[in-house]
Formats: structure tokens, sequence, C-alpha cells
């Protein structure tokens, strides 16, 4: 095979022989089943995770593609598809019409499905297992099996949660927050299995999903500590890594004090105990037989002791695929690297101690309320500090605009939206008013959708080479781009608006606050604005067609690339496209930085970080200092 | 193709990968039994005077256990260090112990501590009746030393039937030796040694009662977080015992003639999952038991 | 300078005869620590039923003693007292967490908006 011709000074290029399929192993044949179903490969099962996470999200996706239809349209049948979903969903969906119940199902499930089933598998799952090993230089992870053990308990997590949809009852559909007592009486009593039901469906589908992070992180922190290639100390890690690193310690230390709450949620619903049901409950005219005693507040402690760092968990990643391209498609350093990583370390610390800011309603008194104030806006310090190194690093780039950078560029404004949204949102008084409003959504939302999920987009297209050896197509890629951003803006918008008339959240037809904010943003009066925000969020389900074909098509038929399509210089682009089992058949030696982008005096406006130093590289750079001076 | 580091350690860091993967599982540990020990103290602060009850647990037998469990742990690691030292012998007589002594712990939780908990009756008397039933929970004398008062009467239940035939209207309880004599002042804290029951028998009309059931994990918030903390810290228990049974046993044993310091290192991860274990142990007990 | 240089290797890392020497003097020491810990059970089981005033103060006590057993366990039997510097970072961290949840929880409990 005839080397590229941007293949790079041989001594520093990994040999490849395509006929070597294990580096320094024996050469023997495994079946269908142990490589691409139960494989302990990091990339198959990073594949594995994206392509799940990624079915999942369009399914997250659809089911508020259907909770819009009866915002906009309320009690009208759904068109089309409402007959056929009539008689899949039986009587939740009598004659094509959302029931209330059902409606509430549809709501709980998209938070639940779109940030456990579609965004964490994608944005630290898969992408972090795909790339990690291979940025730092890796054969693989620490501990493969464990690896395939996570991708199967999230698996089998998400089977049970699809399936709670088809038992007598629906779905769960208290909401992805699950509160108590609402959550413990729901879907219970006549009409009900005792276990088979949404809500206990919806808590084991959650012990799965928790025990699948938990593995997955003990494996990515143990990888990243100890399989670091020769030469690459902490400071020469891609930003990439960094973020995946503090996402994984986010998600090993934050969720098991939810996973210990559902288990007290599950003996609640199973066992009639009263950890989280308080004395004097009446449920349908009669005394509750319960004990009593517990506490909801407890239930809203521990989950959002976790709900706080899962929001970091589902932003950090994105950063750090941004961060890639955007070093790669400006060609030139990140600005200011060290502030980024200590920015996101302390972003990381804090997220664990700010948690108290989703529950200013519970009665807080001021001590306790004044804490969490002071800290979350304090955390809001690192953020904007991520953010600004960001849009500081685009200043006097060579820019190119392929999709990948598209998208990477969109994320920051959208991200800063959401961002500058939240600090209403960190004062208690301000919450007072704002809390379960729509302005809560558009705020999150603008976060996770033109933010991460942007952030995924860029990070699919721009590693797509390196998992299949071919590009994805640039046009159809910008076909997805440009509708994507804009319908983004339609839908989310003007909900801050909607939010600010008081219309309020997880209703099924929204009550008084609706029907004023339904015909009252911007002053226009008349003009029902849930209707124009669902056509955007049917448009832009129709905008990521191109993206899913392309996305397949071009597994088998996309223009094939070299090693380094984007002429990158961070490791992952060292092997070859795609890696072998064993990633490198000679482990990579660092000897640089991960953004060494325009040096002056190179051959080339990129150099690898396996390159060795040259002389001519130090004289090159002390002429140019000389020259500047 | 071989990871690095998986038995040899790392220079710069010191460690291989198990340690630091065993280190990092045993953190999320910490946060999970965290989030149940402060459910432990929400409750427990939440909780009314005399609903947070004490001296309903075996105290000798709970601080048998106890020793059991430290016990296992001193095995254990000397499982560990004979595996070091490569006395291969010493070591399956060691694992052998700890073996044993986890399943002595949970045969003594399944089939005593528990069962003679789903066995054992108790009535919470409406606070507007408990004045009728001074006699048995002597209140006035221990409102008069400041104590918190009793509301609850416990014992043997003698007419079972009456916990789901609605039309039988009371309670036939064999009381326990604190109720038949409630203002003796030897009653007024629990005993270590277990009180037989005493001869007397209560009838305790269910208009009286605000519920009532056997000490089962809905009869109290003290029995749901007692019998779901020592439930989790028992599977716990149980993981650890198939884990040292697989490497007793030759599949697992097997490994010290390949490679014996793998086999150290294996033992020595499950062995701090093992102290962990012990560990929480260390704190439920007096938390439940004792205080 | 061509050949990024590592550090030096530290001799604890190596595990090799000098750590068999000191696996067979820590014996006797778990052996030991193991009493100690007996011994400190049935002080905590006799020290609860003394009356030190207040039932708050037989709590603190009581933690007190378990949390010095739980500390011997740690530190002798899980090696800790001897362990690298990336497993007490680990450590520490999670320490804070936890004392973070408790303390918050119980912040939220003790300043209520009203009783």
């Amino acid at each position: 095979m005839d080397a590229p011709s941007t293949d790079l000074a041989s001594h520093s290029h990994t040999a490849h022989d395509p006929h070597q399929h294990e580096a320094g192993h024996d050469h023997h044949e495994i079946g269908f089943l142990r490589k691409y179903v139960f494989s302990t490969d990091h990339k198959v099962i990073g594949i594995q995770y994206a392509i799940t996470g990624l079915i999942f999200l369009f399914f997250g996706f659809t089911l508020m593609m259907m909770m819009r239809w009866q915002l906009a349209f309320p009690g009208r049948a759904l068109p089309l598809i409402g007959h056929a979903l009539g008689n899949v969903f039986g009587p939740q969906m009598p004659d094509g019409k959302m029931t209330p119940d059902f409606y509430n199902s549809l709501g709980a499930m998209h938070g639940t499905i779109m940030i456990f089933l579609g965004i964490v598998p994608v944005a630290f799952a898969a992408f972090g297992n795909f790339v990690v090993p291979l940025q730092i230089g890796a054969p693989d992870m620490t501990f493969p099996k464990i690896n395939m053990a996570s991708y199967q308990a999230f698996f089998v997590g998400g089977l049970v949660m699809l399936a709670s949809f088809f038992v007598p009852g629906g779905a769960a559909k208290g909401g992805w927050t699950s509160y108590t007592p609402l959550s413990v009486i729901s879907d219970s009593g006549p009409g009900h299995h005792w276990f088979w039901n949404g809500q206990t469906m919806w808590l084991i589908g959650f012990i799965l999903l928790i025990t699948s992070s938990l593995l997955g992180a003990v494996n990515f922190i143990t990888t990243i500590i100890q399989l670091r290639a020769k030469g690459l100390t902490w400071m020469r890690l891609p930003f990439f890594v960094w973020a995946q690193l503090i996402t994984a310690f986010l998600l090993l230390l934050a969720f098991p004090p939810l996973e210990a709450a559902v288990v007290m949620q599950l003996m609640d619903r199973v066992g009639a105990t009263s950890f989280f049901m308080p004395t004097g409950l009446v449920l349908n005219g009669a005394a509750m037989q319960i004990s009593g005693g517990g506490s909801p507040l407890l239930w809203q402690h521990l989950f959002w002791f976790l709900g706080h760092p899962e929001v970091y968990v589902l932003i950090l990643p994105g950063m750090g695929i941004v961060a890639e391209i955007l070093a790669n498609n400006t060609r030139k350093p990140l600005w200011g690297y060290k502030s980024l990583v200590f920015a996101g370390l302390v972003l990381g610390f804090l997220s664990f101690i700010v948690w108290a800011h989703h529950m200013w309603l519970t009665g807080m008194g001021p001590v306790v309320s004044a804490f969490f104030q002071t800290t979350t806006l304090i955390i809001s310090i690192p953020s904007v500090i991520i953010l600004s190194a960001f849009f500081i690093s685009l200043w006097g780039g060579s820019i190119r605009f392929n999709t990948p950078m598209l998208f990477a560029t969109a994320f920051l404004p959208m991200f800063g939206i959401g961002g500058l949204t939240g600090i209403p949102l960190a004062f208690n008084s301000a919450d007072l008013y704002l809390h379960d409003t729509y302005y809560v959504i558009a705020h999150f939302h603008y976060i996770v959708a033109p933010g991460t999920i942007f952030a995924l987009f860029a990070g699919i297209y721009y590693w797509f080479p390196k998992a299949t050896g071919r590009r994805m197509n640039e046009f159809w890629g910008k076909v997805h781009f440009w509708p994507s951003l804009v319908c983004m803006n339609v839908i989310f918008l003007p909900m801050f608006l909607q939010g600010m008339l008081s219309m309020h959240r997880r209703w099924y037809d929204g009550g008084q606050g609706w029907n004023l904010a339904n015909e009252k943003v911007w002053g226009l009066t008349g003009f029902q604005w849930n209707v124009p925000i669902s056509i955007a969020a049917w448009t832009m389900g129709l905008a990521q067609i191109p993206f899913i074909i392309n996305f397949f098509w071009s597994i088998k038929w996309g223009e094939k690339t070299d090693d380094n399509p984007w002429e990158a210089t961070t490791l992952e682009w060292a092997a070859p496209s795609p890696p072998p089992h064993g990633n490198f058949a000679v482990t990579p030696v660092a000897y640089r930085g991960p953004y060494e982008y325009s040096l002056p005096g190179r051959e080339r406006d990129f150099t690898m970080q396996n390159e060795p130093i040259r002389e001519s590289d130090r004289r090159a750079y002390e002429a140019a200092a000389a020259a500047v001076h | 193709m071989e990871i690095p580091y998986t038995t040899t350690a790392r220079p710069d860091t010191g460690l291989w990968n198990a340690k630091i993967g065993i280190w990092l599982f045993l953190a999320s540990e910490i946060m999970l039994f965290g989030g149940l020990f402060s459910a432990y103290v929400f409750l427990r602060l939440d909780a009314m005077p005399g609903y947070w009850p004490h001296g309903l647990l075996n105290v000798p037998v709970g601080t048998m256990n106890t020793a059991i469990l430290i016990a296992s742990s001193v095995t254990v690691v000397l499982a560990w260090a004979a595996l070091k030292m490569r006395q291969f012998t010493r070591y399956k007589i060691y694992m052998g112990i700890t073996i044993i002594c986890g399943v002595i712990f949970l045969f003594v939780k399944l089939y005593f501590e528990w069962p003679d908990k789903f066995h054992h009756f108790g009535a919470f008397i409406r606070q507007d009746r408990l004045e009728k039933y001074e006699q048995y929970l002597g209140n006035h004398h221990l409102l008069a030393k400041g104590l918190e008062p009793r509301v609850e009467i416990t014992g043997h239940l003698h007419n079972h039937e009456a916990l789901h035939d609605p039309n039988i209207h009371e309670y036939e309880v064999q009381l326990d030796q604190v109720f038949a004599d409630p203002t003796n002042p030897a009653s007024d804290r629990p005993h270590f040694l277990p009180l037989p029951k005493s001869d007397k028998i209560a009838h305790i009309a269910k208009e009286d009662v605000e519920r009532a059931s056997m000490f089962i994990p809905k009869h109290s918030t003290f029995f749901a977080t007692y019998f779901t903390i020592t439930g989790l810290h028992g599977l716990h228990v149980l993981g650890g015992v198939i884990v040292f049974t697989y490497f007793w046993l030759p599949v697992g044993a097997n490994l010290y003639k390949r490679n014996p310091e793998h086999l150290a290192n294996r033992v020595e991860v499950a062995g701090l999952f093992w102290h962990f274990v012990d560990l929480v142990w260390i704190f439920v007990f007096p938390l439940f038991y004792l205080l | 300078m061509n050949e990024p240089q590592l550090p030096a290797v530290p001799e604890t890392a190596v595990v090799h005869d000098d750590h068999d020497h000191d696996v067979s003097k820590h014996v006797n020491k778990y052996l030991l620590v193991g009493g100690v810990l007996l011994f400190c059970t049935l002080l905590t089981v006799f020290l609860s039923y003394v009356d030190f005033g207040s039932h708050k103060a037989n709590m603190v006590v009581g933690m007190i003693v378990a949390t010095f057993k739980a500390g011997l366990v740690a530190a002798i039997f899980m090696h800790l007292s001897a362990e690298k510097k990336m497993i007490y970072r680990i450590l520490i961290f999670t320490g804070l967490f936890v004392l973070a949840l408790f303390w918050l929880t119980y912040l939220h409990w003790y300043d209520p908006i009203s009783r």
C-alpha cells in the first residue's frame, strides 16, 4: 500500500500492514458474535454505544414530536399515524388523541431517554470509548471485559425502559425527576401489575443504566491514568481527554446516591415502606396504609445530588469535542489550554455542591439558600472561562468551515445563550417565578440541544473517517446543519418568553398561563406560538433524515480517505483508519503538546504529537522569536 | 494484545491497573452507602419522639456477627500475605476461613435475625389513646424522667388472623418484658441480653391502633432503613463470598501455578472490597443496634 | 534531548523481594490490629449502655469509636497508610463529597423557611 502524499516523516509514522489484524498477537479468527456483538474491543464497543445511543436519541425525539402535536393542536387526533398509534398504545391514545396520562408518559420518557439513553451513552461512552484510548496511544481500555459488561447493562436497561411503554398503564409518567410521593403511588392499583408497571420498570432500568455508567467510569479513569503513552504528560493531553476524565469522575461519585434512592423508591413501591412518604397521606379518600414518617425532600436531595453533576456530564464531552475541532479547523493552538483544564477541574468539583438550586421552592431557610446561591453563581465562572477561551481561539485563525466546524462554531453562541439564561435561575427569588415554566425548558434545551447535540454531530462528522476510512458527504452535511440550526432557535427562543408569561411545563393543557403565553409572545396577540414551535420541531425531525442517510450510506460508499484527512495533530490520527485490534503496531511516543498548528519555520501547518523534536524545529523557533523582537 | 500494567506497576503512578480500578469502585460504594446513611440521618431526625425505637434488635447476636466479620477481615489479609510469601496451603486455609465466616454472617442474618423480626409484632397506639394503655406504656414515669415516650406495644401476636380479618377487633399480644413492668427503672433503657417474653397477655383494640404489623420493612421507617441497609450490605457480603470462592476453587486458584503474583493481586483487590464491606458494617452495627 | 524523560522508577513501585520481607513483618501487625478491633467492638457495646448525659452524647461517643475502628481497617488492612498519592487524591474528593451530601442535606433540614 503506497504511503499517501501527506504522509509524515517515516520515523513518526506507525507502520501498518493491512494484513496484520492484531499487533503482536497470534493471528486467529474469531466468530461474528465475538467480533461484533460480544466484543471487548473499545472501538467496537464505542460504535455499539453510538448506534444504540443515536437510535434512542431519535426515538426520544419522536416522543417530543408527538407531544408538540398536543401542544399545538390540543385535543385533536394525530394525523396519519394517530390511528396506528392508537392500535399500538391502546387505551392511552383513544381514536388517535392523546390522553393526559400518555402526554405525561411521553414527557417523562422523553427526558429520561434523551439524557440517559441518548446523550450520556453517545457523548461519554461512544466517543470516549472510541477516541480516548487512541488519543492517549493505548491498545485498549484497562478492563476490556468490564467495558463489554457496561455496554450490555446499558442495552438491557434501555430495553426495559422501552418495554415499559407496553405494559398495562404505560410508561412512567411522573417526570424524569420521578418526585415522590406521586411516583410511589403512580402506576399502581387496579389495572396495573404490582411489579411490571411503568414506574417500577423505570426504576429497574435506571439501576441497570447506573451500573453501566459506573463500570464505564472506572474504566475511563483507570485507562487515562495508567495507559497514557510515553511522553504524554498530563498537560500534553488533548482537552477532549481531560473532559472525559472529569465526566467520568462526575459519574462515578454522583450516581451512587441516586442508586440508593432508586432502591429506596423501589422499596416504597414494592414493599410499602415510607422512605419518601410523609405521614398523613390520603389516597382516593382513604388514609394510606403505610407507616409514614418519610420525606419527599429526601428523594429530591438524593436525586439532584446526581442531577446537577449529570448536567455537566452532558456538556463536558461536548466541550471536549468542540475543542478538538476548533483547534483543527482554525489551524492554531487552543487559546488558554491551562485555563481550560483548570476551569474544567473546578467545574467538576463545584458541580457537587450546587444541587439544591433545583429545589428553591422546597421551603429553604436563608442560610442553606444563601450557600447554594453562592456556589451556583460561582460555578458560572469556569463555564464562562471555557466558552471565552473557545471564542478567543477563533481569533486570527485560518478557519475552514467544513461540516464539523459548522456545528462546533454554532455550539459557541448556542451554549452561550443557554448558559447565560441560567443565571436568573441561580437566584432563589427569580426562580420562585420561573420555576417549572417554559423558561427553564428553553434554558436547558439550549444547552443540550443546539449545544451538546450539535457537538455530537460535529464529532460524528469529524471522527467518522477514523472509524470507517471514509468521509461523510460534505454537501449533505451542510443540508443537515443549516435547517437544524434555524429550527433549534425557532423552537426554543420563544419558549423563554412563554415561560416568562407563566406557561407551565409538563402540563397537558397548560392552563391559564398557556393561553396567555400561546398568544402574547413578543406582544403579538392572536398568533398561536405553539404552532410555529411545533412546526419547527417537525421540520427539524425532517432535517435529520439527510444525516441518517449520509451516515449509513457513507460507511459503504463514502469518499475514501487516508489516515489523517483533517491534518490533525492528536495521536488517534497516527493510527490506521480504521484502526486494527490493538490500535498501534508500535506504541506511539508523544514528544509535543496536542495543538501544534501553524508554528513558525515548519514545513507544514501542523505537527503530530508523536513527531520527534528536531534541531530544525528548535532553530526555526528561535529565528522566528528573534524576528519578532 | 497485552494491556500494560496489569500485574506490574506503572512507574510514575506506582500502581497496577486493578488497584486503581478497585479504589475507584470503592469510592463509588462510599457514595452509595453514604446516600443510604444520609437517608438514615434524615429519617431519624424527622421521627416524632418515641417513633424511632431502641432495643428492638438483638445486640449479642449483632456483636457476634460483627466479630465474625472482623475476624474474616483479618483472615483475608492473612490469605493475601500468604500468597505474597508464596505459601499456597496457608492461603487456602485462611481464604477458606474467610469464606466460612462470610457464610456464617449471612446465615445468622437470613436464618435467625431477620426471621426473628418477621415473627415479632408491634402496634403503634394512637396519640389520643395513649392514656388508655398507660399500664403497658408507663409514659408518665418516662416523661417525669425526661425520656422519650413509648408509642408502640410489642410482643408475640397470638391471633395472627387479626392482621387480615376485619371481623376480629383486637390483637392478643404476649407482651415483651418491658411492657409487663413499664415503670421499673430497669426498663428505661434497652438491655444487652434480650429478655424473654413476659407471661402477660394484652388485648389491644384495633380502633386504638394507628397501625400494626410484624416487624417487616413497612412497619416503620426504622425497619425500612434497617432491612434496606442490611439487605444491600448482605448482597455485598454474598458477592464477596462468591468471588472468594472462585479464587479458592481450582478454577481461580490454578492461576497460582501460572502467575502467582497475578493471583495475589486479584486476592488483594477482592480483599479490599471485603474490607470495605466490613467498614460499612462497623458503622451499621452501632447506628442500628446500639444507638 | 529527543527522548522524553520519565521520572526515575521509585522503589515502592517495584513489587519484588523486599516487599515479601515487609509482608511477613506485617502479619503480626494484622493479628494485633484484629485484636484491637475486636476489643473496640466490645468497648462500643459497653459504652452504649453508659449514660453520657444525653443521647446525642452517646451517639458522638459511638461514632468516635466506630471511626477509629474504620480508620484502622482502612489504614492497616487496606494498606492505605502506605498507598500512592493517586489513591489519596481519589479518596479525598470522595470524602469531601460524601461529607457535603451529609452536611448540606442536614443543613436543609436544620434551616427551613418555617417550622
